[in-house]
């Protein structure tokens, strides 16, 4: 069976943990908040949270600038980072694994298009772009997402690319073409199973990525707009106070940290389980 | 059923060549297979034996340039049919097996849901009855409790039964010509000799033209009625097993029997038989034997190019020399 080394088993474990309930708090969003993560309160403006002095239990993590709850700030902002790494990893994914297929299963002239795109997109400047993209065009949460997932996508490519070149070798993709399978349906149904594995570490890692390349987005004002509580927003908005005030881009970068920790440790965990899946 | 036209092969390839970039992998092979028959290719590794048989199936690698005066499949020209047209013969009528049984099933899918692929792709049957279907060919193979190794997938199943699965696959839509590429190879003596049996047990039984690549003479006197050896993409000589055998004309035909130890026959202490050299790459525009390098016997004629002699009828080797005097001076 597979076994992985007990120290990695434990990570492993609290990696899936803090997915499993950053993903339930974002799902559930609006029960568990509190309060109203839109609503001001400018008289009740920058509380300290409740475990230090001045704190009260109203606002467990305390109050923003405009008096607006930060607990319930903070909960429906895992909302907004895991919609967009999921989002953003579904676009990339999509368009890395198609040409990474394409270029590995056909060889040739599509794979020296395809890796000239690669390494086209590979001399781009991630950030750069995704700013110039957004201030062109105006920052919103779609254009975000399209974004960073047109840009995404190169891991994807990569991964998708080497291990098709392996599979389209063996003999079951001979024999499918021998009982008379289409080209479309090899691909599809003989190649993309057998090649899904790597692809599934690749895009947990590629959710962290895309999480942090929103927050930063979101940092320098050309991500979610506001007043959408996303995490890289709040530190944006919190650092006028932050000498005074610390915890409050703390609790966002703590939060931020924990959840890209978690999604980096799962990926990690997947990543060995099915190593020695495969060589067993 | 249609009544089988004896005089008419299932199979008839003439002439085909098979060009990778300048490498010559099939120069001017010829052969046909009628029903019911197995022709044996035979030869070392690197002698065009899966190259022709991938060439019939129209599945060479990209870089594969192929021509043939014609190669004729029952009554389909296959020089002329379109890739999809060639796709609609692979798996019905013409079904092939390959060497590897480990890796020829895909590890993804249920045995079960590969062979009912085949037959909702090639019959449009519904899933149920196509299980029904590759049940019935499961047991036809020799596999007991075939609805239990239907919803197992590849890994759990040893090399002899995945080996049986690939071959009830490839019999799936009752195909006229089984095309086998070292189908046992991979497998140990026991299941090699259950397989070759049931191989041929099958061909009697469906009528099939069986083309049986492989590099092992000893299968080839227990299946074949037609031989063909290979060398670098010639067949040097072609015939009736029991003539071939009994009657090995070429220099090589004769150098391939020689390399069969034979128990009581070989001394403990003798020198097993051997052919020095390997192989040549055979570039295009080459002339004159290509075993020439390695043959005891090779004369500045063999360079020339090597007409096709007869020996008996049907039975037609490519050597220039006089067998009687080749025959002496080994």
């Amino acid at each position: 069976m597979i076994r992985l080394p007990s120290g990695k088993h434990i990570a492993t474990g609290v990696g899936a943990g803090i997915v499993a309930i950053v993903s339930l708090v974002a799902i559930f969003a609006p029960l568990l908040a509190p309060q109203d993560p839109f609503v001001q309160n400018l008289n009740a403006r920058l509380i300290v949270p409740a475990w230090m002095d001045g704190g009260s239990p109203a606002h467990w993590l305390g109050t923003d600038q405009l008096g607006r709850d930060y607990l319930s700030r903070l909960i429906h902002g895992a909302r907004i980072s895991m919609l967009i790494g999921v989002l953003v990893t579904i676009i990339s994914g999509l368009i890395g694994i198609t040409l990474g297929v394409l270029a590995g299963y056909f060889g040739g002239k599509t794979d020296d298009a395809v890796m000239f795109v690669i390494t086209t997109r590979l001399s781009i400047p991630l950030i750069l772009v995704a700013l110039t993209v957004v201030a062109l065009v105006g920052s919103s949460f779609m254009v975000v997402i399209l974004t960073l997932g047109l840009l995404l996508w190169v891991q994807f490519a990569v991964v998708a690319r080497t291990t098709t070149m392996q599979v389209r070798n063996l003999d079951y993709i001979a024999a499918a073409q021998a009982s008379g399978a289409s080209r479309v349906h090899v691909l599809l149904r003989e190649v993309l199973p057998n090649i899904l594995t790597p692809l599934v570490v690749v895009a947990t890692l590629e959710i962290a990525l895309a999480i942090l390349l929103e927050a930063a987005l979101s940092f320098l004002g050309l991500g979610v707009p506001p007043p959408w509580p996303s995490w890289g927003l709040m530190i944006a908005e919190g650092k006028d106070f932050m000498f005074f005030s610390p915890w409050i881009i703390m609790v966002p970068g703590v939060a931020l940290f924990v959840l890209v920790l978690g999604i980096n440790l799962l990926g990690d965990g997947l990543r060995d389980l099915f190593g020695t899946g495969r060589t067993q | 059923m249609s009544t089988p036209i004896l005089d008419r092969p299932v199979l008839d390839i003439a002439d085909l060549r098979v060009d990778f970039g300048t490498v010559a992998a099939v120069r001017g092979v010829s052969l046909h297979i009628a029903r019911g028959e197995t022709h044996c290719l035979v030869g070392e590794s690197g002698c065009g034996k899966s190259v022709t048989a991938l060439a019939v199936m129209g599945l060479l690698a990209r870089n594969g340039r192929l021509q043939a005066r014609h190669i004729r499949f029952q009554d389909h020209d296959l020089l002329g049919l379109k890739e999809s047209g060639l796709a609609r013969l692979r798996g019905d009528k013409m079904a092939m097996i390959f060497q590897e049984p480990m890796t020829s099933l895909n590890p993804a899918y249920t045995v079960g849901s590969q062979m009912a692929e085949v037959l909702r792709h090639h019959r449009g049957l519904k899933r149920t009855a196509a299980l029904d279907r590759a049940a019935e060919l499961l047991s036809r193979v020799g596999i007991t409790a075939p609805g239990l190794r239907l919803g197992q997938f590849p890994h759990q199943l040893s090399g002899g039964l995945r080996q049986r699965v690939m071959i009830a696959m490839a019999l799936l839509c009752d195909p006229e010509l089984l095309i086998a590429d070292e189908p046992t190879t991979a497998l140990d003596v026991t299941v090699q000799a259950q397989i070759l049996r049931l191989l041929q047990q099958l061909q009697r039984d469906l009528g099939l033209a069986l083309l049986l690549i492989t590099h092992d003479l000893g299968i080839v006197a227990r299946m074949a009625h037609q031989v063909s050896v290979m060398y670098a993409g010639e067949v040097v000589e072609t015939g009736k097993v029991a003539e071939v055998f009994g009657n090995p004309t070429h220099p090589y035909t004769r150098g391939l029997l020689e390399c069969i130890p034979i128990p009581g026959k070989v001394k403990r202490g003798d020198r097993l038989g051997s052919i020095p050299g390997v192989v040549p790459r055979i570039q295009a525009g080459f002339t004159g034997c290509g075993f020439r390098d390695r043959c005891a016997h090779a004369t500045v004629a063999c360079t020339a190019t090597i007409p096709l002699q007869q020996a008996e009828s049907g039975h037609r080797y490519l050597c220039r020399l006089d067998p009687a005097w080749t025959r002496q001076a080994a």
